[in-house]
């Protein structure tokens, strides 16, 4: 069984999606009871993952290799590490997630919508464990479309605008990252005379490339491409101006997904392509990566703390958390880059548990507006502690998730980077202060506008869906062993080369 | 059974109290009485196993070993390597410690806490029910906070105190919530301690890279056994390290968000924002005092800046008319004398003061709550007068506490301010670090304070308790008494203020240095450093002849006397508040600085607050500008460069992946005639995309 467990889960979304295909259109409440026990059953299964993982074992485990297109070298073949564990995970346990919290929606295309997630979430998946760039590829541009379609149709007002802008986006990455592969794969087969496409194949020759030779150099120009596609979806500064749109634009579904699984496919990307198959250049680049890690930490905070949206706002400070993440790859310490992969799940956790209170206050209010709250503790008392837990996870107030992450990123590059450290510290200051400036507008003070005098409290199904988020971050925070144990040696790999 | 070994639990029960109130009691609405016992509990079984513990490990294992309880690894982050270039594990433990300064802390924050719920169970009684739950879930919150900064046995495990004791003073600030100033009040107390929180983080990473751990029994006698080699790096840490301080502590320049404080219930103001919370930078110099004593320029930094903290608060302090804004601001003061006592290296008179200024500062604060609560929420003394009669407890215990903080011999402040003034006064002649003249005119500066400090306490009491009562009729017919529950506190907290400065009698005065109790328990944390130890003893002993001491005593006896003699010239008899009103409209603009507390809050709104403000929206505006300005120029040129490309791919690659193409297309046509609807066509794209992919691979290959 575990064999082809791990294609078989990545496929197993889209199984689902096939299920649903003959269930008529007007039948909505199948459809989402289907995908809920489709993403609940896929969740319970991935745990296996989990429980049947090694963490000493640096390698990939879980592997499982088809052939494909023999005569290039290109196969099925998927793995798990101690780093993708933990992003498959992430991503498994939002699904059931965001299927519950889009549970009472009322829109058009219920069975679209489900379909298009579904496929979706193969797509995230199959990102994760690839060991095939090929494969990576295909993957990675399966998300794109599901995505696209969820904002440009599902969205808001400006729906049209925000899925181009976020298609082309990473479509211009994602091309570029295209030829690199493809050079990849012909400088494989320049050296070794078989063709390949396999990653644990290209970690021995990619390598090899050359660096030296000024700016033209076939290493540096293979990085620059790989570097473009996930500097885009990360976002890392000047690249993130379709996520505000994005979020803004995106209906709760797509949020969530967008800001837990899809970001971390940028920064996932770095470690697994830039940083491993590419050290040489990796090391030429690490002062730029750095320099805008720093600059995203800080401008991404500055503009959160005066958007007037409160997804805008959870959009730019997701600029600056990933920002953390970046710095911590980049700062290249085992801690600092053990942190970096603990707080891509922190991220996840609370940025995505954000998202869902967010979308909970938006469809009782139909605004998103800070202007429009104030005073909402007075009648929704357990929503505003459970935000106000989130948040505080979110600026990394210790014994909660973010803490751990943000020590470690920082602690680790302190060595080697201490002004960056220093910098990078200003964004913790400038985290509490639009977070709980946002808290303050929207929660306390005097309930001053009367349309949300009858907000009802959190109901039982929000609760639920936030819950597991919930329990994740206070876990995170107090024994955060469980989730590093697994990635550490896979770190310590990742950095031996 | 060993109670030192469970000293975990100590923190562990307030925090049930606060889960339990906070989820089953405010939720469910259950009745105070249930409250209460939790409440009670959680602070009270903290109280007796930490006195048990303390008793117990004193006894059993006496105050030189430091006792450590670890309770699992919190958390690891792999190698790293440090300064002297060895390699360090990240491995940070969940461990408690309990040594003198933790156990002296542990005691009284758990003796006080204590007292303070209980108070609290009369102040707060007419609150909602679940409001009540709520109030001591917060508090006992703290107490789980608190217990957890002064037992941790790193500096990780102290920080996760340090902001949740920020956490808790945010939202008990915050408590009436539905009032905008007090939420805001909230904010700003826990952005601005953030600000040194970002300076304490700063020192717990270069502490990691100089000493390779974060558990303070392995860097202290690291550091002090090769003061030459760690000097530079302990002026690093030492400064970053306090300006955590300066914020937790209040200090200048970021002391403003402690007399916003007072919008918090008062029971808090006594808890958080006198007694505990803000010594913790105290607390936390004192117990990393290794690290200062082998820097003279972060001791100077710290006596500086408490020594400018203690006058300057004073002097606001004289003017104001809100009764619990003219504590706040002796806080600050006194907490500037704390600091300026570790800055001079006497850190044992700096734990002193935290503890005397901990029973009378509490006293005052529970003092003026039990006013305000007869008053009817009135705080503005201008309004009260001649409460004397109706509250004789409440009178008589301010009395006490005020005798005490204003440096009254016997009285507990006296012990411990007396001492502080003098080794300031011993820095300055034993040119301690060739900084004596500095320590002298800090010195001079701290006499001065305890002038107006003795002043402006007694013209409280005056102005409060004695003359008429000035709030009309109506209010007088209220005015009462407290119940027991609140004056019960105050009588324990008024004979400590009395006496709890014996445990420190300057034995020295009397040729028995072993009547200091306090300095003979704390002896073991002050380490002695190289072969300096030898060299401070030569300084103590030498500088000041014990006759010279003597007058000191006077002296500081004789600057208590006249601030009080003044207050009495200002404030009572006939020729009250004539004097004042005169002097404050001679000397108008100084009046209105002080007034205006020097306007720093106006000025720092106009320049911190409003730049960041200012950059932000520039930065938005650049962001929407400039920085999508050139995608969307992109973007339109991506838009031409499609055309063409799409030309590209219709006639060449096409024709190329033709019969690719037309199999999918084949297998289309069944797939739409089986579903109709939107996403059998997405499917179709994704397929096609595919498909146009494998078209381009073959291309490129062939």
């Amino acid at each position: 069984m575990d064999q082809h467990l791990l294609f078989l889960l990545t496929l197993s979304p889209t199984i689902f999606a096939i299920l649903l295909l003959p269930i008529p259109k007007h039948w909505k409440r199948v459809h989402r009871v289907v995908t809920l026990i489709g993403s609940t059953v896929i969740f319970a299964v991935s745990t296996r993952l989990w429980t049947g993982f090694n963490p000493d074992n640096p390698a990939f485990q879980f592997v499982d290799q088809h052939q494909w297109i023999p005569q290039f070298g290109i196969s099925i073949h998927v793995g798990l590490d101690g780093i993708s564990l933990l992003l498959v995970l992430l991503t498994t346990l939002l699904l059931p997630v965001v299927v519950l919290a889009a549970w009472s929606l009322n829109i058009e295309h219920i069975k679209s919508l489900h379909i298009t997630f579904l496929l979706l979430a193969t797509g995230m998946m199959g990102t994760f464990v690839s060991l095939d760039l090929f494969l990576f590829y295909i993957f990675w541009e399966i998300t794109l479309i599901p995505m696209y379609f969820i904002i440009g149709v599902w969205g808001g007002p400006r729906r049209i605008y925000a899925a181009v802008k976020f298609f082309i986006f990473t479509m211009v990455g994602s091309v570029l990252m295209l030829v690199a592969i493809l050079y990849l794969g012909w400088f494989h087969h320049q050296q070794t005379g078989v063709w390949s496409y396999d990653y644990l194949d290209f970690l021995q020759t990619a390598p090899l490339l050359s660096v030296s030779g000024g700016w033209l150099a076939p290493g540096l120009l293979v990085f620059a491409a790989f570097a473009l596609a996930f500097a885009i979806k990360v976002p890392i500064f000047p690249f993130h101006t379709w996520l505000p749109d994005a979020h803004v634009e995106a209906p709760t579904t797509g949020s969530v997904l967008l800001a837990g699984v899809l970001l971390k496919m940028g920064a996932y990307g770095f470690m697994r392509f830039n940083r491993a198959l590419l050290p040489d250049a990796w090391d030429i680049f690490v002062p730029l990566i750095l320099a805008l890690a720093v600059i995203g930490i800080i401008y991404g905070a500055l503009v959160a703390m005066v958007q007037p949206d409160v997804k805008k706002l959870v959009a730019y400070s997701s600029v600056s958390h990933m920002g953390f993440v970046m710095l911590g790859l980049a700062a290249g310490t085992q801690a600092s880059t053990q942190g970096a992969v603990l707080q891509m799940v922190n991220h996840g956790l609370t940025t995505g548990a954000l998202f869902l209170l967010v979308g909970m206050i938006y469809e009782r209010t139909y605004t998103r507006l800070i202007a429009d709250f104030g005073g909402l503790a007075t009648v929704m008392p357990v929503y505003t502690g459970i935000f106000l837990v989130v948040t505080l996870g979110s600026i990394g107030l210790p014994g909660l998730n973010g803490f751990v992450g943000e020590f470690l990123i920082l602690a680790g590059a302190w060595q080697n980077y201490p002004l960056a450290v220093v910098l990078a510290g200003l964004g913790i200051i400038l985290g509490a202060v639009y977070m709980l400036w946002m808290v303050q507008r929207i929660f306390w003070g005097p309930l001053d506008n009367p349309k949300n005098e009858g907000l009802s409290d959190i109901r039982f199904r929000e609760l639920m869906v936030v819950a597991p988020l919930l329990v994740l971050i206070v876990w995170i925070g107090i024994y955060p062993t469980t989730f590093l144990n697994p990635m550490e040696a896979a770190v310590r790999l990742l950095l031996a080369r | 059974m060993k109670f030192y070994d469970l000293i975990w639990l100590i923190p562990i029960f307030p925090l049930l109290g606060a889960i339990i109130n906070g989820l089953v009691s405010n939720r469910l609405g259950l009745q105070k009485s249930v409250t209460n016992a939790v409440a009670i509990a959680g602070s009270g079984l903290a109280w007796l196993l930490g006195w048990a513990a303390i008793v117990q490990w004193a006894l059993e294992l006496g105050i030189h070993n430091t006792h450590i309880v670890s309770l699992f690894s919190w958390f690891q982050g792999g190698s790293l390597r440090i300064l002297d270039g060895s390699v360090a594990e990240v491995d940070v433990a969940a461990s408690f410690q309990l040594d003198p300064v933790s156990a002296l802390m542990v005691a009284f924050v758990t003796f006080v806490g204590f007292l303070i719920h209980v108070y609290s169970i009369g102040y707060m009684h007419d609150e909602s029910d679940r409001a009540y739950a709520r109030y001591f879930s917060y508090l006992n919150l703290f107490m789980f906070s608190m217990l957890v900064l002064v037992l941790g046995s790193n500096m990780a495990v102290m920080f996760v105190g340090w902001e949740g004791v920020g956490l808790c003073s945010y939202l008990l600030i915050g408590f009436y919530f539905e009032k905008e100033w007090c939420a805001a009040a909230g904010m700003k107390a826990f952005i601005v301690n953030r600000i040194g929180d970002w300076g304490f983080l700063l020192a717990i990473f270069a502490t990691f890279m100089v000493f390779g751990t974060l558990e303070f029994t392995e860097i202290f006698p690291t550091a002090a056994a090769h003061p030459e080699t760690y000097a530079a790096a302990a002026t690093v840490i030492g400064l970053l390290l306090f300006v955590g301080a300066i914020g937790k502590s209040a200090q200048i320049p970021l002391y403003v968000w402690l007399p916003d404080a007072m919008a918090g219930p008062t029971p808090v103001s006594a808890l958080i924002h006198a007694a505990t919370m803000v010594t913790a930078g105290v607390y936390m110099v004192v117990r990393c005092n290794v690290i200062y004593r082998l820097s003279p320029t972060a001791m100077l930094v710290v006596a500086i800046i408490g020594g400018l903290t203690a006058i300057i608060a004073a002097t606001i302090g004289l003017v104001q008319n809100d009764i619990k804004k003219v504590l706040a601001y002796s806080t600050v003061s006194q907490l500037g004398y704390m600091f300026l006592a570790a800055g001079v290296g006497a850190f044992v008179a700096a734990i002193f003061h935290v503890l005397t200024h901990a029973f009378f500062k509490a006293c005052l604060f529970l003092g003026s709550g039990s006013v305000i609560h007869a008053c009817g929420g009135e705080q503005d003394i201008r309004k009260m007068g001649g409460l004397k009669k109706y509250m004789p407890t409440t009178y008589w215990t301010f009395l006490a506490a005020t005798l005490a903080i204003s440096g009254i011999p016997i009285f507990a402040g006296f012990f411990s301010k007396d001492e502080i003034l003098a080794k300031a006064f011993e820095a300055g002649a034993g040119d301690l670090n060739t900084f004596g003249t500095t320590y002298y005119a800090l010195w001079a500066l701290a006499v001065v304070a305890a002038v107006l400090t003795a002043f402006y306490m007694f013209r409280l009491v005056f102005v409060t308790f004695h003359g008429e009562f000035r709030g009309g009729e109506e209010a007088e017919h209220h005015l009462h008494e407290s119940p027991w529950t609140m004056t019960m506190p105050l009588v324990v907290l008024g004979v400590l203020s009395i006496f709890g400065g014996l445990i420190g009698i300057p034995g020295k005065l009397f040729h028995h240095p072993e009547w200091n109790l306090i300095e003979r328990f704390l002896e073991p944390v002050i380490l002695p450093i190289g072969h300096a130890a030898e060299n401070a003893e030569h300084l103590s002993h030498h500088a000041v002849s014990l006759g010279l001491e003597w007058g000191l005593v006077l002296l500081s006896v004789a600057a208590a006397s006249f601030g009080i003699w003044l207050a009495y010239r200002f404030y009572m008899g006939a020729g009250a508040f004539v004097r004042p009103r005169l002097l404050a409209e001679r000397f108008s603009f100084a009046y209105r600085l002080l007034l205006n507390k020097y306007w720093v809050d106006e000025i720092y709104a106009a320049t911190v607050i409003a730049g960041t403000i200012k950059l932000s929206r520039f930065l938005w505006e650049f962001d929407a500008r400039v920085v999508d300005g050139v995608v969307n120029g992109t973007a339109l040129t991506t838009v031409g460069s499609s055309f063409i490309s799409g030309v590209f791919d219709l006639k060449v690659v096409d024709g190329a992946v033709n019969l690719v193409a037309k199999s999918y297309d084949v297998a289309s046509r069944e797939f739409r005639r089986l579903q109709v609807g939107f996403t059998q066509g997405y499917a179709m794209v994704m397929v096609f995309g595919a498909a146009v992919l494998l078209g381009v691979f073959y291309l490129v290959k062939l």
